[in-house]
């Protein structure tokens, strides 16, 4: 026991005292931030160039009247279209828009002509396209003699209001979505972490390994209490930097509001581009303010503990089997690959899993494999904050921990093995031998 | 005397060989011991039974008359063929690292890796990275890494290979000074000259079992042929020739005879002396382990 502690503080110290980590664990945030702030920069800036395009409209289909952006200058010319070409020629405008009369005044489609050499940036045709298509919409309403108050309310905002009836639970129209986003967050951050920290296991046994210490080693202490106090170390490590990022997250992002006036109306463009002005219509200050009420409400005590202690069994499921591959890998880290695509498979089959069980966390497919150890780990915890019921937790809880177990004791076969083995190119069939290997 | 350690009937199959063949010998406590044997014999499975690294299947390993346990290792110190360090761990932690996974607190550690780092004359050493240093060096720190616990038995599987005269002799002087502290040393090589000079028993094995056992000078006396060589002044009487004794050679001014079993070097001596030879040296060749290691290996092999 003594010894496995022993390694793992130096595999933690060794870790957390490097300048690389100090570096990626205090400027990955920032980067986040900063990433972030290029997005809704990049996103909000469209072509930038001023233009003036003639607009050639002899039925009168847009009234004179079309607007886009600041940067677009539209000029209504009944000059004929050879005469405004003969503009264009002579580069006093960018182009012509020509806009021929509406034929059908039902018809769903319809099409206008830019005459230009030079192409329409796609947010200017955007632009342009749902300016015109407003514009026909109008036509089309005064022509069907329709009002637009009437059409209005043709549409209905429907929302379910969920109702328990032996639950004894507060659920809102919004507790799924808010469960969905919880979810999708845990589920993508649970595969990250255990892949990248799974990772450094690997490497961290094969460069023991390239370094031929592994045999010095190995004769003071265990294989067993060798990788395991590798295991721990890393993860340890892993630990640390998630709670680094936790504490340090929101001050950034208090920061970076302040500073840069970052803030959920600047993002909304963006975000809600898809979705219909419609659909929209709580303000965004009592959406967040439900939001927030709905976080508060979830039942913490469950999902915390459940999901560290899902972290910490997948965590050392699969670091454990890619220390197990690390041993058996030489100097080559391309071998290494066709090795770790075993254990990648379920890695990203469960994320992938995950990802369906926010939509439908009680689907069959989502509630199996959310017992099924391997899967479970990530899979679960995505299910967690919609509250799936005790006997499923019970036997993924119980199953992850037997198979937990077992695959370390597994992966510590292979590794006993492996790490003394060098010049051979093993192949998974070895592996599974080097399990019964005697002593 | 006491055995340090004592192996008897230890096997060890591996799939589609069998590494270690009922392999039985005693290392006496105090002594230096050469497991010798060409590549692939079996030395490398056999240390790495008794390091405990790995189980033999039968037999039975004992180290200071108890059977191999858990608390072996921190009594054996190791210094493997293939050895290797941390390359981004500064000296004096990487030592500290192996001391204390001997089972040394972290205090009895510092104490003794001070003094071993006094002895060597590298104590600025202790905050270099180890990427940093020549092999010869790392080797040193390599050196002190297996005897920092003051291990009863010292396994060293080719200790000298890699390093120059002058710290070859650093390390074989610290050997017998650690020998006469105590320990004992279970010395592997193929450098058969090296074997002559400071072990005194050895064991000789190839393919697995063991051809060869026993004390250095008496495995040595026991394959001699007979051979003198006399070196003279002067003139060869001419009918030297029709002595009782067969020439084998005769280069220079030096000939080498080969007596028979009936005739011991006095008998020699004395038909040389009658026969006025002006012998300016006279001494038995007797045969090197390396020639000795070669035959026996040969003669194994087919």
């Amino acid at each position: 026991m003594n010894k496995i502690w022993l390694v793992t503080k130096r595999e933690y110290l060794s870790r957390v005292l490097n300048k690389t980590f100090i570096l990626t664990t205090l400027l990955t945030p920032l980067g986040i931030l900063v990433f972030m702030v290029a997005v809704v920069f990049i996103m909000g800036t469209g072509s930038d160039k001023s233009k003036v395009i003639n607009v050639y409209d002899p039925s009168g289909l847009l009234e004179k009247e079309l607007k886009t952006r600041d940067n677009l200058t539209f000029q209504f010319s009944d000059a004929s279209l050879e005469k405004q070409i003969g503009l264009y020629k002579d580069k006093k405008i960018s182009g012509i828009i020509e806009v021929p009369p509406l034929k059908d005044s039902l018809a769903s489609k319809y099409t206008y002509k830019y005459h230009s050499d030079e192409q329409l940036a796609m947010d200017e045709s955007y632009g342009i396209e749902s300016a015109i298509s407003k514009k026909i919409r109008n036509y089309k309403l005064k022509k069907l003699n329709i009002d637009e108050k009437t059409l209005k309310n043709l549409d209905t905002d429907v929302t379910a209001i969920p109702v328990t009836v032996l639950n004894d639970k507060k659920i809102s129209s919004i507790t799924n979505v808010v469960s969905s986003v919880l979810g999708g967050i845990v589920g993508y951050a649970m595969f990250f972490i255990i892949l990248i920290y799974g990772m450094q296991v690997m490497r961290s046994v094969m460069e023991e390994k390239i370094n031929r210490i592994v045999e010095v080693l190995i004769s003071s202490l265990k294989p067993f209490e060798l990788m395991m106090g590798k295991v721990i170390g890393v993860g340890l490590v892993g630990l640390t930097q998630i709670g680094i990022w936790l504490i340090l997250m929101p001050i950034i992002f208090f920061i970076g509001t302040a500073i840069f006036g970052l803030n959920a109306e600047n993002m909304g463009p963006m975000n809600t581009g898809n979705i219909p002005m419609e659909q929209i219509t709580m303000s965004s200050q009592d959406k967040i303010a439900q939001v927030f009420m709905e976080v508060r409400a979830m039942n913490w005590w469950k999902i915390l503990p459940l999901t560290l202690f899902y972290f910490l069994a997948g965590y050392f499921a699969y670091s454990a089997l890619f220390a197990a591959i690390g041993s058996a890998v030489g100097e080559d880290i391309n071998e290494a690959n066709s090795l770790t695509l075993p254990v990648m498979m379920p890695l990203m089959f469960s994320m992938y899993i995950g990802f369906s069980a926010v939509n439908a966390p009680d689907s069959s497919l989502a509630v199996w494999s959310s017992m099924i150890p391997l899967l479970s780990s990530i899979v679960m915890p995505v299910r967690l904050p919609f509250d799936p019921p005790w006997w499923q937790i019970g036997v993924s809880v119980v199953s992850l921990i037997v198979f937990t177990v077992f695959l370390v004791w597994i992966a510590a076969r292979i590794y006993r093995v492996g790490i003394l083995m060098y010049g051979k190119k093993a192949s998974l069939r070895e592996l599974s031998k080097w399990i019964f290997y005697k002593g | 005397m006491m055995n340090v350690l004592s192996l008897q009937n230890v096997v060890k199959a591996y799939a589609n060989h069998v590494a270690v063949n009922n392999v039985s010998f005693d290392v006496k406590a105090g002594s230096i011991f050469g497991l010798l044997g060409p590549n692939g014999a079996g030395k490398t499975s056999l240390i790495r039974i008794i390091t405990t690294i790995t189980a033999a299947d039968s037999g039975q390993v004992f180290l200071n008359g108890h059977p191999l346990n858990d608390l072996h290792p921190n009594e054996i110190g190791y210094m493997p063929e293939e050895r290797g360090l941390y390359k981004k761990m500064k000296v004096g932690e990487q030592l500290l690292y192996l001391a204390q996974l001997k089972g040394l607190s972290s205090r009895d550690a510092k104490i003794k890796l001070k003094s071993w780092l006094d002895k060597f004359e590298i104590t600025s050493w202790w905050d270099k990275k180890i990427g940093d240093l020549s092999k010869g060096m790392s080797q040193k720190i390599q050196f002190i890494a297996t005897v920092v616990h003051d291990p009863k038995l010292i396994i060293l599987d080719e200790p000298f290979s890699g390093l120059d005269p002058i710290n070859s002799n650093l390390i074989k002087d610290e050997i017998y000074s650690l020998k006469q502290k105590g320990a004992s040393i279970l010395f592997s090589t193929h450098r058969m000259e090296q074997v002559e000079e400071i072990c005194e028993d050895i064991v000789l094995i190839n393919k697995g079992k063991i051809i060869l056992y026993g004390n250095v000078q008496k495995i040595k006396n026991d394959f001699k042929e007979n051979l003198f060589s006399v070196k003279y002044d002067g003139h060869l009487p001419d009918g030297i020739s029709s002595s009782d004794f067969e020439i084998v050679s005769n280069v220079g001014n030096e000939i080498v005879f080969k007596t028979g079993i009936h005739h011991s070097s006095n008998d020699l001596l004395r038909s040389l002396l009658q026969q006025n030879v002006n012998i300016v040296q006279f001494n038995e060749i007797l045969p090197s382990l390396n020639e000795i290691f070669i035959k026996q290996v040969e003669s194994n092999n087919e």
